[in-house]
């Protein structure tokens, strides 16, 4: 990962992603939260990750039809 | 008293009960088998073909699964091998793919356009469900694999990865450029809308 030490919000901004995923080291953790606790502007954008996607996964949701619920049974192989 | 079956017939009857054990289990998982299928696949047509046929291929060789494993990725594995396999999926030359923003270019850009919103959670309100669904099927295949195993399907890294037959490493980078393509898609979107 590339690091931007010299610009913390484009730092905090890498860090997204694995901070999400809870995959930071501690120390990675602690220099994210340390950040997000002074900066409103980054704070922002992480809350609007954290809501897309769930949205996301809300928006793709779609429930498989009745009728092919019925076929996957039918594919079952019968006891002889 | 019931006299002692042969040995055969207590062979027969324990695999029947093994069989019938493994399609209950395999199809109470077709909701979630589906939703993974419905976005690997191009279309809604493909998605029900392909959990079809995989169901078809799972009954028939059961007996491959190994009980007491993952078997929500033992189905996903053969659904995507087939979905490989039948060239169903959605290609994109390499030179077509989008070009990756950096993390934060979707809230800006949705953010901008409504003079500075405050609230983050109606902010993503803005985007239209079809306007997901149309940008997560213009992410390049191999990005739009792991996005669809891990955040719509609920995959770890290494079930996805196994699925895949990709390295762990590969998963994770993957998935983080293809959230990247995700957003630049959805902003795009977002643009074209206002325009």
């Amino acid at each position: 990962m590339k690091h931007s030490h010299d610009d913390p919000c484009a730092h905090c901004e890498e860090m997204m992603q694995p901070y999400l995923d809870h995959i930071l080291s501690d120390e990675e953790m602690r220099e994210a939260e340390h950040h997000l606790d002074e900066c409103e502007w980054c704070r922002r954008r992480y809350r609007f990750e954290e809501s897309l996607r769930v949205y996301v996964r809300q928006a793709v949701s779609e429930p498989m039809s009745v009728q092919l619920k019925q076929k996957l049974a039918a594919l079952r192989i019968p006891l002889n | 008293m019931m006299a002692e079956a042969p040995p055969d017939a207590t062979r027969i009857a324990a695999e029947a009960r093994d069989r019938v054990r493994f399609e209950e289990e395999a199809l109470a998982l077709s909701d979630q088998v589906y939703r993974v299928a419905r976005h690997l696949a191009g279309s809604r047509e493909d998605a029900e073909e392909l959990v079809q046929e995989t169901y078809a291929r799972a009954f028939r060789s059961w007996r491959s699964y190994t009980p007491g494993t993952n078997l929500r990725a033992w189905l996903l594995r053969i659904l995507t091998n087939l979905n490989i396999d039948r060239g169903r999926r959605n290609q994109r030359a390499p030179q077509m793919q989008a070009l990756e923003a950096n993390d934060y270019y979707l809230y800006d850009k949705l953010s901008e356009s409504d003079g500075g919103l405050t609230d983050e959670d109606r902010v993503v309100e803005r985007l239209s469900q079809d306007d997901i669904v149309s940008a997560l099927s213009a992410v390049p295949h191999d990005f739009r694999d792991v996005i669809v195993l891990v955040d719509i399907g609920d995959f770890s890294y290494q079930d996805a990865a196994q699925i895949l037959d990709i390295p762990i490493g590969t998963v994770m980078s993957r998935l983080h450029r293809g959230r990247r393509i995700l957003k630049r898609e959805l902003a795009e979107s977002v643009v074209e809308e206002a325009s």
